[in-house]
């Protein structure tokens, strides 16, 4: 075996000892624990209200665009914090850098907020 | 002030050196882009018809115009080929020739979408906006002197071309073709990805300079996770060429996109899957051609045999053009087989020519299908030559062109491409390009014997077809180009031939 692959034993070892937990512990539980099977136990909720219709139902297809743009400002996020951090390294060209990243997703968000998208319907 | 103090204290982060004039085409096609949806959010009132298009066409004549600059630059004798932005990025005559063909597919296909989208009511910026950024990720897949790099442009390229696919949403053909490309585009990029990381795995870099440098000084020990790569890369980049065996979506995204969109992926996403495989395989694996060609002789005689053929059984006008533009790869194909400057050079010529002559093509397709986008069948071309001559006779020219007949541009580019293989001894392939060039001149002399030589009594008159303003200067200019080059050729194969790929190492 080569070298490449040996170092990938671990993983192997590491996935094998993972499957092997979990087996032996629902097993043993398996093993050990009484069964009482009861249509109760079968309901969605044990306790509290009863479920009404059927869980195939259209959901709001609306919310997808509040999503798309939580997306939108959450990768923005994503890279400002890093940016924050090491600002004082970047100096004026991370400024200007991140005050053109900024506009173009400002621009996204004009051009959402004109197709009438931030309008609840 | 305050801030000036702040930032005195610090060693500063060192950036790569960016020039500007030679990302100018790049940056010119993204901003207009934002351009475009800054008017569009901005303005209360519906702008005059065909701003959107107006702006996207000068965008590209710029792109195209600072290429011209970019050019005289590269080629001059002493400046000579450059890289830009750390390495990322080579600017070379080849870089310049795509950004050129590029920005051509743009404009073009802009052209012809301008009166498309006010056709079927879905007049705005959006498509405009998604072929710009589509186009400069195209752009990038050229000049892309980094593995990474190809597969940013690719993404960018295809992104964008999945939604332009599906741009005809009350159109269920449009959506289904949308998904399908969507679903087997992200696949393939994942076995490009596979593939960059078997080639890094191999030579210890991305980039094309250092993969190369590192090629030619040392001798592999195993080949094995090279050669895996090369699999890899060529199942990527085919799949985006539409290759056979990787063509299967062709023919349903083609036939269910918008039309101009169709003009666009056929034009300018063909040219940059072949722009990235020329780079990555011709100029950067030179030292092991050996090993690849045989694989793109397979896939070259594949290409062919199954475009040419297939395209015969069909009925659909549209699906017709898909299936012939899967047999023109393979004829780019055979160029790229060649792994010579000469083949490269034909292959060059082969995508400049083909650009014009299938946006041509999709643009008569255009006009044909009346509104709703729906008249694709040979009965609705029954009789052209009657209703509209001018358009029967551009459509000609195009056919003509596509099966290779003398005095147009066509005919010159497969001549190229079958002179190149023979000169790199593939006489078998060149055997096989003239054979199925022959069988697909049955397909296209089809539809010419339905526009001119079908009776028309008893039978019902098709649609009633117009030739818009924007539509009619671009089927103007592809008509333009392919005879004029089909007669006078000297000045293209003078650029192609200047055009060939070099790979520099990142250091430079």
């Amino acid at each position: 075996m080569s070298d490449f692959l040996q170092a990938y034993l671990t993983v192997a070892v590491f996935g094998g000892t993972a499957g092997l937990l979990i087996a032996g512990v629902l097993g043993l539980g398996r093993l050990i624990r009484p069964s009482r099977p009861n249509p109760d136990k079968l309901t969605t909720y044990e306790s509290g209200v009863d479920p009404v219709g059927s869980g195939f139902s259209q959901s709001q297809v609306r919310y997808y665009i509040f999503a798309l743009l939580f997306v939108l400002f959450d990768v923005e996020a994503v890279f400002i914090f890093p940016w924050a951090v090491g600002l004082e390294t970047y100096s004026y060209f991370g400024l200007v850098e991140m005050g053109i990243f900024v506009f173009i997703l400002v621009l996204g968000l004009v051009y959402a907020w004109r197709k009438g998208v931030l309008r609840w319907v | 002030m305050t801030a000036a103090l702040l930032f005195a204290q610090v060693e500063k982060v060192a950036t790569p050196k960016l020039d500007w004039a030679a990302t100018a085409p790049l940056l010119i096609l993204c901003g207009a882009a934002l351009l475009l949806l800054l008017i569009s959010s901005l303005t209360t009132s519906r702008p005059a018809r065909g701003t959107y298009a107006v702006i996207t066409v000068l965008a590209s004549a710029f792109a195209i115009g600072t290429a011209g600059v970019l050019w005289a630059r590269v080629t001059d004798a002493e400046r000579g080929a450059f890289t830009t932005a750390a390495g990322a990025l080579t600017v070379d005559g080849f870089s310049v020739f795509f950004i050129v063909v590029i920005s051509l597919g743009i404009a073009l296909s802009a052209l012809l979408a301008d009166d498309y989208l006010r056709r079927e009511n879905l007049d705005g910026p959006e498509l405009y906006v998604l072929m710009l950024l589509s186009g400069a990720g195209g752009i990038v897949m050229a000049m892309a002197n980094d593995l990474i790099v190809v597969f940013l442009g690719l993404e960018t390229l295809s992104i964008a071309l999945y939604v332009m696919a599906g741009f005809n949403r009350r159109r269920a053909e449009s959506r289904e073709s949308a998904m399908k490309y969507f679903v087997l585009g992200a696949f393939s990029s994942a076995f490009l990805l596979y593939g960059i990381a078997f080639i890094y795995g191999a030579t210890g870099s991305t980039n094309l300079g250092d993969i190369a440098g590192f090629l030619n000084a040392n001798t592999l020990e195993h080949t094995g996770l090279l050669l895996g790569g090369f699999a890899l890369l060529l199942v990527g980049f085919g799949f985006k060429a539409s290759a056979v065996p990787f063509h299967v979506w062709t023919p349903d995204v083609y036939q269910g996109a918008p039309t101009p969109v169709t003009a666009f992926m056929a034009s300018a996403s063909k040219a940059a899957a072949f722009a990235a495989l020329l780079r990555v395989f011709v100029s950067t694996f030179a030292e092991y051609r050996l090993d690849w060609q045989p694989l793109i002789w397979g896939i070259a005689v594949l290409t062919l045999v199954v475009g040419s053929v297939l395209a015969i059984v069909q009925t659909d006008v549209k699906r017709m053009m898909a299936y012939s533009s899967i047999s023109h790869a393979g004829f780019i194909l055979v160029g790229v087989q060649a792994a010579t400057a000469q083949g490269v050079s034909a292959a060059l010529f082969y995508v400049l020519s083909y650009t014009f002559m299938i946006v041509g093509t999709f643009g008569v397709a255009t006009l044909v299908s009346g509104k709703g986008d729906e008249h694709h069948g040979l009965e609705a071309y029954r009789g052209l030559s009657r209703r509209r001559p001018g358009l029967a006779l551009t459509f000609t020219v195009f056919l003509l062109a596509q099966a290779g007949v003398p005095l147009t541009s066509g005919f010159l580019a497969k001549f190229y491409v079958i002179g190149a293989a023979v000169d790199a001894h593939s006489y078998a392939l060149a055997l096989i390009a003239m054979l199925s060039s022959v069988v697909s001149a049955f397909l296209y002399l089809r539809i010419v014997v339905a526009m001119y030589m079908t009776d028309e009594e008893g039978a019902e008159p098709g649609p009633r077809v117009r030739v818009p303003l924007g539509a009619g200067v671009a089927l103007g200019l592809a008509v333009a180009f392919t005879v004029v080059v089909g007669i006078l050729p000297q000045q293209v194969v003078h650029w192609a031939d200047r055009a060939i790929p070099v790979v520099l190492a990142s250091g430079r």
